[in-house]
């Protein structure tokens, strides 16, 4: 239970998926114009990577690791076919969902709902994941049960979550500010985005 | 039909200046940013990339007419996914250590928006070798951003290229340190910021 903890605030906040490992920019950086989408979006990566991330562990566990399905054989050199595959059928129902229960939601979030799938954060999640199976289980980093692989799917969601509405907040106000022509829009977003990932190394020290 | 044609060559030649992949089209920003703290990794990154979109810009383009519309996404993932395991296992094998820098991020390739992208604009309407030199030509655009921030981060930060040192010792005797910041992360974000600045300050100074 305490182990769960501290993965959780450690994916959250030391781990930050943008703000440490600039995952999943390109949908970042494109959809957070308002807070409104990118709550939207935020919930939608939670979701999937909360699913996708337990299930390419047990794929890494059962089917792909040494000596699981074939003795003397390892396959994991496979897991990036795998895990892609699976990540792109969880899309796919994620965007039905999201088409029949909230259709002005789905209009909003537009190509950027299937591209989900092309989330680096997606797939940058399941291949941490893969990394830290062999770790250590006293460090807090390591994910050693399906319950841990959870937990650092939901937590990584939650992180790319708050990155992706505080973006958004600050992009709203962000639209009276006087900016130097050349630098307005993607520009002066990137630099927004250092300074933040500046803020947030306060945590990278911290030891939970 | 000339392998350099005038169309050929402007196919190869605009993303390396007005479409820019990174500067002007925003794709594949993740893994620009995060391999870019040092050129080595840089430089091999941005190779990797080149060759994995011009040969999977390539097979796309010979299977474009029997892919079935609705399910192209999954196919254009496989033949991606399949080409960066046959690049990751390469550089396993021939250069471990950069492989070992990289980390997670040559798996990343897959979901690097640039590849799509490509694939979807381009090969999907395109014959296999005008695709080849599009492929090519963004690939090089990317690799190039990669260059630019990682010697500026490496030179900064640890006053060295490639691992050799640059800047003489006897600018640390006269006080000189190097900026520990530019290894940070952040510092990326606003280099590249940095560089989209002065992209669109010179290519969008005429409208």
């Amino acid at each position: 239970m305490e182990h769960a903890i501290s993965l959780l605030f450690r994916s959250i906040f030391v781990d930050n998926m943008i703000f440490a490992f600039f995952l999943g920019m390109c949908s970042y950086l494109a959809v957070s114009k308002t807070v409104k989408t990118s709550m939207g979006l935020g919930l939608a990566v939670t979701f999937v990577l909360t699913v996708t991330v337990p299930v390419n562990y047990l794929l890494q566990t059962q089917v792909l690791g040494p000596d699981c399905l074939v003795e003397g054989v390892d396959l994991s050199y496979l897991s990036f076919i795998l895990f892609i595959a699976v990540i792109a059928g969880m899309v796919q129902l994620v965007e039905m969902t999201v088409e029949k229960y909230s259709p002005s939601l789905y209009a909003a979030l537009g190509i950027f709902l299937p591209l989900i799938a092309v989330n680096c954060a997606i797939m940058g999640a399941s291949l941490f994941m893969q990394q830290r199976i062999l770790m250590d289980p006293s460090n807090s980093q390591a994910i050693t049960s399906v319950w841990d692989a959870i937990v650092y799917g939901f937590g990584s969601g939650i992180g790319w979550t708050l990155a992706i509405v505080a973006l958004g907040a600050i992009r709203e106000k962000m639209q009276y500010s006087d900016v130097p022509r050349p630098l307005q829009g993607l520009g002066i977003v990137f630099i927004t985005v250092g300074l933040m990932a500046m803020a947030m190394m306060c945590f990278s020290g911290l030891n939970i | 039909m000339a392998l350099f044609s005038k169309q050929n060559k402007e196919v190869f030649t605009n993303p390396l200046n007005v479409d820019h992949p990174i500067l002007g089209q925003v794709l594949g920003i993740c893994s620009a940013l995060a391999v870019t703290s040092q050129l080595k990794p840089a430089i091999v990154m941005g190779l990797a990339v080149t060759v994995i979109t011009a040969f999977s810009n390539v097979i796309i383009s010979i299977i474009r007419n029997t892919i079935p519309n609705r399910i192209r996404i999954v196919v254009q993932l496989v033949v991606v996914a399949a080409l960066v395991t046959i690049v990751s296992q390469i550089l396993k094998a021939f250069a471990y250590d950069v492989s070992v820098q990289l980390s997670v991020y040559v798996g990343l390739i897959i979901t690097n928006c640039i590849l799509m992208g490509r694939l979807e604009a381009f090969a999907m309407m395109n014959k296999p070798w005008p695709s080849f030199l599009d492929g090519v030509g963004n690939g090089l655009g990317y690799a190039m951003i990669l260059v630019i921030v990682g010697a500026v981060r490496e030179l900064l930060g640890r006053g060295s290229l490639l691992g050799f040192q640059i800047i003489p010792d006897a600018c640390y005797d006269m006080g000189y340190v190097n900026n520990g910041m530019m290894t940070m992360p952040a510092m990326a974000l606003i280099l590249v910021g940095c560089v989209i600045w002065i992209h669109r300050a010179y290519f969008y100074k005429e409208k």
